[in-house]
C-alpha cells in the first residue's frame, strides 16, 4: 500500500471574481471566491462543504481551468508540487486531473454518451469504457444513449465512470449524489473510497455535511468565499469540540442528530443562520445599517 | 383533516408508482413520511395537494374532495425553491402573491427587507426557500406538505427553517407532513412516522437510482 | 458584496452592452427615417424629368435616372418604405396568428393542438414561395393580395415557438403554485405567461420583417404583387432588367443593394435584441 503522503493540490489564496454588466450598463466586479486554501493529498478524500452558492463548485472549475471567460482569478494553484498553469490544466484536464460534473446538463446533448466518455483519446478507451459501464452495472447498449435519455441514476454512473475510465490521479466530484438518502448515496460514492485506497486523490464537493462525515478523511468548510475552517473527520465526531471555528460548531450543532439547534442573538432573536462569518468569529447582523 | 384513500398512481400503462396508499392526518397534527430514494415520495405529495389526479382512489379533505378554486388549504413546498419562483418576479412580488404575510412570520424566517428588490437568481437556495416557506405561512394554509424541503439546503439554513415551521404549526394547529429520507430528521420534527416502504407496497427497482 | 470597477481602462465608453444599444438605436433610427421619409416624399422627387434620361451615378442623381428620367436614390426610398409598411403589415397580422394559434394549442391541448400541429406541418410541407403566389393570385394580386399571401404563410415557425414557450411555464412549478394560491386563468395568463412570451414574441416578430419585405419585392418582381405604376422595389428591379442588356447597370445595382442593405439591418437590429433580451449576455 502506497503511504506516501504527497501532496496532489495544493490551493493557496484563490480569488474567483466576475465581472458583468448591471441595469446601468455599469461593469460591476463580483467575488465569488475571496481567499481559498484547500490542500488534498494521495489516498485522501477531501470533502469541501459549503452552502448553495457559496461558491465551491467554483473551485473544482478554477483547477480545471474552465471558468467562463467573463472570470478573473487569483492566487496559486500547484499540482504534484508543480505550478498549476493554464498550459498544465489543458494538458492535464481530462487526464490526470478528472471531473465529475453535477448533472448530465454539462454533457454535449448532441452527442451519445459512449463518445463522451471516451473523451478526447477516443476510441483507444472503448475497452476501458465499456470496462467501467460494465462496473456501474449499465448495460453496454447505454453507450449509444444521449445524455437527455438517460435516467438520473444511470446520468450519474455514466458521469462517474468519466472518471474511472482515465484512471486520474486526481477526481474532482461536485454534487455527485444529489438528494439521494444516506445509505444509497454511501453506495454511489464506495468508489471514491476505492480510488482514495489506490492512492488517488478525491475532492468531493458537497453541501451535506452528514455524507462527508461519512465518506471524507478531511473535511474543509467553506463559507461566503473563503474557507473557514480545516479539520480532519474524526474531530467533528462525538461532541464536536475538535472543532475551532464557530460557525464549524454551528453547523456540526445545527444538525438534527446533533441538537437540532441554533444559537439565538441576545439583542434581535435572530437564529445564527442569519448571522454572518466576521473572521473568526460569527456574528449577528442586527446592527447593520442595511437591516 | 386530511384523508388518504386507496391511492394508486402511475404513467398510463407503465408500472405502478403508487399502489394501495392510504393513511391520514389529523389537525394539527405532524407526521414524516419518512423512506428512501424511490418509493415514489414525490409522486405522493403531488398527489396529496391536488396536482396530479390519481389512477385509484382519492384524496379527501374534509370529507369531501380538495378544493379546486381558491386558495387550498392544502400547500406543497418543493424541494428546489428556483423552481417555485417566477423568475422575472421580484422576491416581494413573489412572497406576497397570495396577499399580505404576518409580519413576524417574516421577520422569523430571517427574510432581509434588502433582499425584497431582488431578483430570484441573485440569492442563495437558502434564501429563496425562506420565502417560499414563508409565502405558506399563512391562516390559509391547514397543511403542510414539506417534499424534502430542506434537502438541498445546509444544516444551518435547515435548522433555522424547520424550527419557525414547527413554531408556527404548534401556534396555529397547522398540520404537516414532512416527506425526508433523513431519519434524525424525522425523528426531530414529526410526532408519528409513516415508513413509506410499508405505506407503499410497490415493486421498487433501486438498481436504476 | 459587488464593487463597481469604474473602467477608466482601454475603451470605456464602448463595451460590449453600450454597442449593442448604439447599434440598436441606429439602426432602428435608420430604418424609421426611411420608412417615415419614403411616405413624407413629395411624388415629384422620384417623377419623370424627361431632361435627365438614362443618367449615370452623379453627384445631382446618386443611383442615376431610368429611361424616364426618375432619379432612382428617392425612387429607392420611396420603394423601400412601401416595402417595409407592406412587410410590416402582413408580420404583423402572421404573428398576430401565430400568438392566437400557438397560445390556444398550449393552452387547451389535445384536439385543438393536434389541428393546430398539424396546420403547422402542413403549411411548412409545401414551399412556401408557390403558395405564396397562388394566394395572392386567388385574392387579385395587388397589394391585398401580397400582404394575405405573406400573412398567411409565415406564422408556422413562430407558432412553435410560442407554443413551446407556454407550454413550458404553464408546468412550471411557480405556475402551479400560483393556481393553488388561488389565482385565476386570467391573472396567470397576464402576470406569469405573458411577461415570459412577450420578449420571444416581438423579437420573432422583428426578425419576420425582411423576410416579408423580401417576400414582397420578389412577388412584385415576378408580377403576382403591386401594380406596375407604384414605386415598388419589386417593380423597379423588373424593370431594371430590361436595361441591364443596355448598359445601364445602376438600375438594379443601387436599388437592389439598397434592398439587401435594408433587410440586413432589420436582421441585425433583431439579432441585437435577441441577445439583449437573453439574460446570459450580462456577463461579457
Amino acid at each position: 500500500m502506497n503511504d506516501e503522503k504527497e501532496a496532489l493540490l495544493d490551493v493557496r489564496n484563490l480569488r474567483v471574481s466576475f465581472e458583468s454588466y448591471d441595469a446601468r450598463l455599469e461593469k460591476v466586479a463580483f467575488t465569488a471566491i475571496s481567499d481559498l486554501g484547500v490542500m488534498v493529498n494521495r489516498g485522501e478524500i477531501l470533502a469541501v462543504v459549503g452552502s448553495s452558492g457559496s461558491g465551491k463548485s467554483l473551485l473544482a472549475h478554477a483547477v480545471m481551468g474552465i471558468l467562463p471567460e467573463n472570470a478573473r482569478t487569483g492566487g496559486e494553484m500547484y499540482y504534484r508540487g508543480k505550478p498549476l498553469t493554464v498550459r498544465e490544466k489543458a494538458r492535464l484536464r481530462g487526464r490526470e486531473i478528472a471531473f465529475i460534473p453535477q448533472s448530465v446538463a454539462f454533457l454535449d446533448p448532441l452527442m451519445r454518451v459512449g463518445e463522451q466518455v471516451r473523451g478526447v483519446p477516443g476510441d483507444s478507451l472503448r475497452t476501458k469504457q465499456r470496462e467501467a459501464f460494465a462496473h456501474f452495472d449499465l448495460k453496454n447498449e447505454t453507450e449509444k444513449l444521449y445524455p437527455f435519455q438517460l435516467s438520473g441514476g444511470m446520468a450519474r454512473r455514466v458521469l462517474l465512470s468519466t472518471a474511472y475510465v482515465v484512471d486520474a490521479e486526481l477526481i474532482i466530484a461536485d454534487e455527485p449524489t444529489p438528494g439521494l438518502d444516506l445509505e444509497l448515496a454511501l453506495e454511489a460514492l464506495k468508489d471514491f473510497r476505492a480510488m482514495a485506497d489506490r492512492g488517488k486523490g478525491v475532492i468531493l464537493i458537497t453541501h451535506d455535511i452528514d455524507l462527508a462525515l461519512h465518506v471524507a478523511d478531511t473535511i474543509s468548510i467553506f463559507y461566503d468565499g473563503r474557507v473557514v475552517e480545516t479539520a480532519d473527520t474524526d474531530a467533528f465526531g462525538g461532541d464536536g469540540s475538535g472543532l475551532r471555528h464557530p460557525y464549524s460548531r454551528a453547523l456540526f450543532g445545527a444538525l438534527p442528530q446533533n441538537g437540532f439547534r441554533l444559537d439565538r442573538c441576545p439583542e434581535c432573536d435572530g437564529s445564527s443562520a442569519t448571522w454572518i462569518v466576521d473572521g473568526k468569529a460569527m456574528r449577528c447582523c442586527c446592527g447593520d445599517a442595511r437591516g | 383533516m386530511l384523508e388518504v384513500d386507496n391511492i394508486g398512481f402511475r404513467y398510463g400503462d407503465g408500472p405502478w408508482i403508487l399502489k394501495n396508499v392510504s393513511f391520514s392526518v389529523e389537525e394539527g397534527e405532524r407526521i414524516a413520511l419518512l423512506g428512501p430514494s424511490g418509493y415514489g415520495k414525490s409522486t405522493l405529495a403531488k398527489v396529496i395537494a391536488g396536482y396530479v389526479e390519481p389512477a385509484e382512489g382519492k384524496v379527501l379533505w374534509n370529507g369531501k374532495p380538495l378544493p379546486r378554486k381558491g386558495y387550498c388549504p392544502v400547500q406543497l413546498i418543493y424541494q428546489h425553491p428556483e423552481q417555485a419562483l417566477d423568475p422575472r418576479w421580484k422576491m416581494e412580488k413573489s412572497l406576497f402573491e397570495a396577499g399580505p404575510l404576518d409580519a413576524e412570520v417574516v421577520k422569523a424566517m430571517g427574510i432581509r427587507p434588502m433582499w425584497f428588490d431582488r431578483w430570484p437568481v441573485e440569492l442563495s437556495g437558502g434564501e429563496l426557500q425562506r420565502f417560499c416557506v414563508a409565502r405558506a405561512m399563512r391562516r390559509e394554509t391547514r397543511l403542510l406538505i414539506a417534499d424534502e424541503m430542506t434537502t438541498m439546503l445546509d444544516a444551518l439554513n435547515q435548522a433555522h427553517i424547520w424550527n419557525v415551521v414547527l413554531g408556527y404549526a404548534r401556534r396555529h394547529r397547522m398540520a404537516l407532513v414532512a416527506i425526508t429520507h433523513n431519519k434524525a430528521l424525522a425523528e426531530r420534527v414529526a410526532e408519528r412516522i409513516v415508513n413509506v416502504p410499508e405505506l407503499n407496497r410497490v415493486k421498487v427497482d433501486r438498481s436504476d437510482l | 458584496m459587488p464593487e463597481v470597477v469604474h473602467a477608466g481602462l482601454s475603451r470605456p465608453w464602448l463595451n460590449r452592452r453600450r454597442r449593442i444599444l448604439l447599434v440598436i438605436g441606429l439602426g432602428s433610427l435608420l430604418l424609421a427615417g426611411i420608412f417615415i421619409g419614403g411616405m413624407l416624399l413629395d411624388p415629384e422627387l422620384y417623377g419623370p424629368n424627361y431632361s435627365a434620361r438614362r443618367m449615370a451615378p452623379c453627384p445631382d442623381h446618386l443611383f442615376g435616372t431610368d429611361y424616364l428620367g426618375r432619379d432612382m436614390f428617392w425612387r429607392s426610398i420611396a420603394g423601400l418604405s412601401l416595402s417595409i409598411r407592406i412587410g410590416l403589415l402582413s408580420a404583423a397580422i402572421s404573428s398576430l396568428i401565430a400568438l392566437i394559434l400557438g397560445s390556444m394549442s398550449a393552452i387547451f391541448g389535445g384536439k385543438v393542438d393536434s389541428a393546430v400541429n398539424y396546420l403547422v406541418d402542413l403549411c411548412m410541407g409545401v414551399p412556401h414561395l408557390i403558395l405564396l403566389i397562388l394566394i395572392s393570385i386567388a385574392m387579385g394580386g395587388g397589394a391585398r393580395g401580397v400582404v394575405t399571401g405573406v400573412a398567411v404563410t409565415h406564422w408556422p415557425n413562430l407558432t412553435r415557438l410560442i407554443r413551446a414557450e407556454v407550454m413550458q411555464i404553464r408546468s412550471a412549478h411557480y405556475v402551479q403554485l400560483s393556481r393553488k394560491m388561488g389565482k385565476s386563468s386570467l391573472y396567470i395568463a397576464v402576470r406569469h405567461i405573458v411577461p415570459h412570451v412577450f420578449p420571444q414574441y416581438a423579437v420573432g416578430l422583428i426578425l419576420l420583417f425582411p423576410h416579408a419585405i423580401l417576400h414582397e419585392a420578389g412577388i412584385t418582381f415576378l408580377g403576382y404583387g403591386l401594380p406596375l405604376d407604384t414605386p415598388a422595389m419589386g417593380i423597379i428591379l423588373s424593370e431594371s432588367m430590361k436595361y441591364l442588356a443596355a448598359g445601364m447597370w445602376w438600375l438594379s445595382f443601387f436599388p437592389g443593394a439598397a434592398l439587401v442593405l435594408t433587410t440586413q439591418l432589420f436582421d441585425l437590429v433583431g439579432d441585437y435584441l435577441k441577445i439583449l433580451i437573453d439574460p446570459h449576455s450580462a456577463r461579457e
